[in-house]
């Protein structure tokens, strides 16, 4: 690796290094990109995928090393610059205007002229051609909100490749796409790598990665773990790379505490749920006293299910129900009423009101139960407040310091104390440990367990963290592609076996 | 000086901070500005009850659109609210010259303040139901709102002659003091309780903070919106009564024309910021009791009403500047960078720069508590 010489090397990045204030992003990280191959480049949240996209496409300036692109050196400063040089982006969220037509889609910016006028025409005609040129045959002339995402998609490969056609970069492109638009898709793809591009491709479906690329590289914690041809890579190894755990490692994981042990009682039923775009057919049993974890590459559907079982998002099939009676959740304050908490994946964004002291921002689950007119008494506010504080230790100089203003780990802790104040038979935690320190995430894992054990709670966990899930969970829900594709209980929890499953391999 | 930091980190420092030194002003170069004189009949007269007497619509309005502006939104249709809701009351009552009111006088009051609640729920459906942008989705009434009261009135200027309409804007028999002041006493009374009794004022702050952190949390983030846009049009609605009363007429054109600016301005300079969060109900009070005697100041000093205006923009320029950020670090660079060349030059101290050091000071911990 390093400086990879030979065959028909397109693009070379050796050595990158990038820091932000109190974190290495990226560190020696060296990436190697040939004519005509797809390369996928994987990593959990954190492993500086897109940092290292960014540097490529002139978003960050790196702090040390070089790009080579065809043997020259160069230091894209802007993403135009980046695309002046022949490395254009198409992004998850496709970025073009659904008002325009899909010729002015294609052209913006850069329209031919005639007589100082824009020559439509030409536009049109050569619009349709580059399209029918990737097998898309549509009006050009209607507006693009007229045309599915994938289409969409198309249009914004179809433009990025005109514009400058070198490298393309793909970030997660099949992420809001049906298995159908994927292979048309798919078929774009291939048939501008058989023209020579070179092309990145960043997506979790495991299956699409075996399915579509070339080579692989993979990338861990900011640094490098590897490049491989993908079809010499068993599943296994691959997600063991990603996660960084060797199989023969964790064979023998002594378990710290002792688990929590699901009663018979089942507190919440999932039969076939499906959401779409989301999850499909998804059937799940929580019983009461038993931490369930939910497994799965980032993106799998983990996150989707925790958030359809608390009613951010609405179900289009399939039945919840609560201690047995069917329940048809519009809403989280419906299902707060069947005593579920959820403690959503993003904290900053979905859980801390930033400019709310701790005290409201504990406070404010239970009021929003109780209503806009059941006022909860100060004194009554102070005294659960100081009890959670005092209970799950958090560190604040006084209950009415804005939370903004805290740790991470002291906000999680927070955000898990305005939950437990409502009192939940059902807490979901999504990555409840994620950017936090190690000593807080222990304290939050034995938390978990003593919840399920001392209080009968029921316990939903979902981390990114393999160690975490075997540590605490005592039934782990395996989700792959939006599917649930294993169900692994008692001494079946092992990393291998969580891992083989992620995987989908057998035995 | 851990006293001053404290002092000027107060809420309602830059608020009360702003009308002292207007009111110092005043004592300076008004004559007879603090006095206060009773007549013969026994009601209180003077600068002061006059300014009081003329902002209550304003700080009523300024209520309503304090929680609205929390939310992060904001609504420009208030002063087309109250051109409907007194062509409401002043079409109930109807313009007979005897003085006989044709529907009672309490049912003309209700349908008046009803339609401002009216009002402001179709505002508050726009915005929270069809999430258009708040300030297009009030424009909407902004712009028809004097065509529906010039509808109500039939294209007429309806003066009402019923002699109790006018106790409204002005005052009861027997009662010492303007009843606009006890009107606007009285909501802002109203406003203080639910604050202090009910989780509103709580919810608008986090609904205003993080909308999605709401939602995760199980607040109806639709209902919390809906609710500051009616009671918008509520604040509307009564302050439309004050201002058909003080002309005893309904002017469908002129009735609380560009108020909703005024009220925008108040709320801004009691320190709540116009986007959105944490509100200060008690700044946007003083707010619009400054913006008043400003008004009041000026016609002292003689300048004409069209060129008031003019004076007030000046006010919101110097505002917004202490408020501002970026200016605050355009000012301390400034700053610095003299203070570099002065201790280049060695120790000359000179008089401006002592004085731009303490508007520093004032600016920067001004700046600190919005």
């Amino acid at each position: 690796m390093g400086n990879v010489s030979g065959a028909n090397v397109l693009l070379a990045m050796n050595h990158i290094h990038k820091n932000f204030p109190g974190v290495k992003a990226l560190n020696d990280v060296s990436f190697t990109l040939r004519a005509g191959e797809i390369h996928s480049l994987m990593g959990e949240n954190g492993a500086g995928k897109s940092t290292l996209i960014k540097v490529l496409t002139g978003v960050y300036l790196l702090n040390s090393g070089n790009i080579q692109l065809e043997g020259q050196e160069i230091l894209p400063r802007s993403t135009q610059e980046a695309q002046k040089a022949g490395i254009s982006t198409v992004y998850q969220e496709v970025n073009l205007c659904t008002n325009l037509s899909v010729a002015e889609n294609i052209f913006i910016g850069r329209e031919p002229m005639k007589n100082g006028f824009i020559d439509w025409k030409q536009v049109n005609k050569r619009s349709q051609e580059l399209l029918k040129s990737l097998n898309v045959d549509i009006d050009v002339t209607k507006t693009l909100d007229n045309y599915p995402v994938a289409i969409q998609q198309m249009i914004a490969i179809a433009r990025a490749v005109d514009v400058s056609a070198k490298i393309l970069i793909l970030d997660e492109p099949t992420s809001s796409l049906d298995e159908q638009e994927t292979q048309k898709l798919f078929t774009v793809i291939r048939k501008l790598k058989n023209e020579g591009l070179g092309i990145i491709f960043v997506s979790h479906f495991l299956e699409q990665i075996y399915e579509l690329c070339d080579r692989v590289t993979i990338l861990r914690n900011g640094e490098l773990v590897g490049e491989y041809e993908v079809q010499k890579i068993p599943r296994v190894e691959l997600i063991s790379k990603m996660i960084g755990k060797d199989l023969a490692d964790l064979k023998d994981f002594d378990k710290m505490t002792e688990k929590s042990k699901a009663s018979a009682e089942v507190f919440l039923q999932a039969n076939q749920i499906s959401s779409i775009g989301k999850i499909s057919n998804v059937d799940l049993n929580i019983h009461k006293g038993e931490v369930v974890g939910f497994a799965g590459l980032l993106g799998s559907g983990r996150t989707e299910t925790a958030e359809l079982l608390f009613g951010v998002n609405r179900i289009h099939a399939g039945s919840i129900t609560v201690k047995g009676k069917e329940k048809n959740f519009k809403e989280p304050l419906d299902t707060m009423k069947e005593k579920i908490a959820f403690c959503p994946e993003d904290r900053k964004l979905q859980g801390i009101i930033g400019d709310l002291s701790v005290r409201e921002n504990i406070i404010l689950a239970m009021q929003a139960k109780q209503g806009m007119f059941g006022h909860i008494s100060m004194k009554e506010q102070e005294e659960i407040v100081d009890k959670y504080i005092k209970l799950l230790k958090i560190k604040v100089s006084d209950r009415e310091q804005l939370i903004k203003n805290l740790s991470g780990g002291n906000q999680q802790k927070a955000i898990i104390a305005r939950w437990l104040a409502t009192e939940p038979e059902l807490l979901i935690l999504d990555e409840p440990t994620r950017g936090i320190d190690i000593g807080t995430k222990n304290e939050i894992q034995k938390m978990v367990i003593d919840f399920a054990k001392e209080k009968m709670m029921s316990i939903v966990f979902i981390s990114s963290e393999m160690d975490e899930m075997v540590r605490t969970c005592s039934k782990l829900i395996v989700m792959r592609d939006r599917k649930k594709v294993a169900e692994i209980e008692g001494e079946n929890i092992t990393s291998e076996n969580v891992m083989k499953a992620i995987a989908g391999v057998e035995g | 000086m851990e006293k001053l930091n404290k002092l000027t980190s107060h809420s309602l420092f830059l608020p009360l901070f702003a009308l002292s030194i207007l009111l110092f002003f005043n004592a300076v170069f008004v004559k007879d500005f603090f006095l206060i004189e009773m007549t013969d009949d026994g009601r209180l007269y003077g600068r002061l009850v006059d300014i009081l007497n003329r902002s209550s619509s304003l700080i009523i309005l300024s209520l309503g659109m304090t929680f609205v502006i929390a939310t992060s939104g904001i609504d420009i249709s208030v002063g087309s609210i109250i051109a409907i809701s007194s062509a409401v009351c002043c079409t109930m009552l109807g313009g007979a010259g005897n003085g006989t009111a044709a529907n009672p006088f309490i049912i003309a009051m209700g349908c008046a303040v009803l339609a401002g609640v009216l009002a402001g729920s179709w505002n508050g459906l726009l915005v929270s139901k069809f999430k258009i942008q708040p300030v297009v989705a009030t424009l909407i009434l902004m712009t028809a709102g004097r065509g529906i009261a010039q509808l109500l009135t039939e294209g007429q200027i309806i003066t009402v002659y019923y002699k109790p309409f006018s106790y409204i804007g002005g005052t009861i028999p027997g009662s010492m003091l303007p009843t606009t002041i006890f009107i606007a006493l009285a909501m802002v009374l109203l406003v203080y309780i639910v604050n202090k009794k009910t989780s509103v004022g709580l919810f608008i702050q986090s609904v205003g903070i993080n909308p999605t952190a709401s939602r995760f949390t199980g607040i109806k983030v639709n209902h919390v919106i809906f609710l500051v846009y009616a009671f918008s049009g509520f604040c509307a609605g009564v302050s439309g009564l004050i201002e058909g009363s003080l002309i005893r007429a309904a002017d469908a054109n002129n009735a609380g024309l560009n108020m909703e600016m005024d009220a925008i301005l108040a709320v801004a300079l009691g320190g709540t910021l116009l986007s959105g969060g944490k509100f200060n109900i008690g700044g946007s009070v003083i707010g619009a009791i400054t913006i008043q005697t400003l008004t009041t100041t000026m016609y002292a000093f003689g300048v004409a009403s069209d060129q008031l205006p003019v004076i007030k923009a000046i006010v919101v320029v110097i505002l917004c500047l202490v408020q501002s950020e970026q200016f605050r670090v355009i000012w301390s660079n400034w700053k610095n960078k003299n203070k570099s060349i002065k201790n280049q030059t060695e120790h000359v101290p000179t008089v401006t720069h002592n004085l731009l050091q303490d508007k520093t000071v004032l600016e920067q911990q001004g700046g600190n508590k919005a």
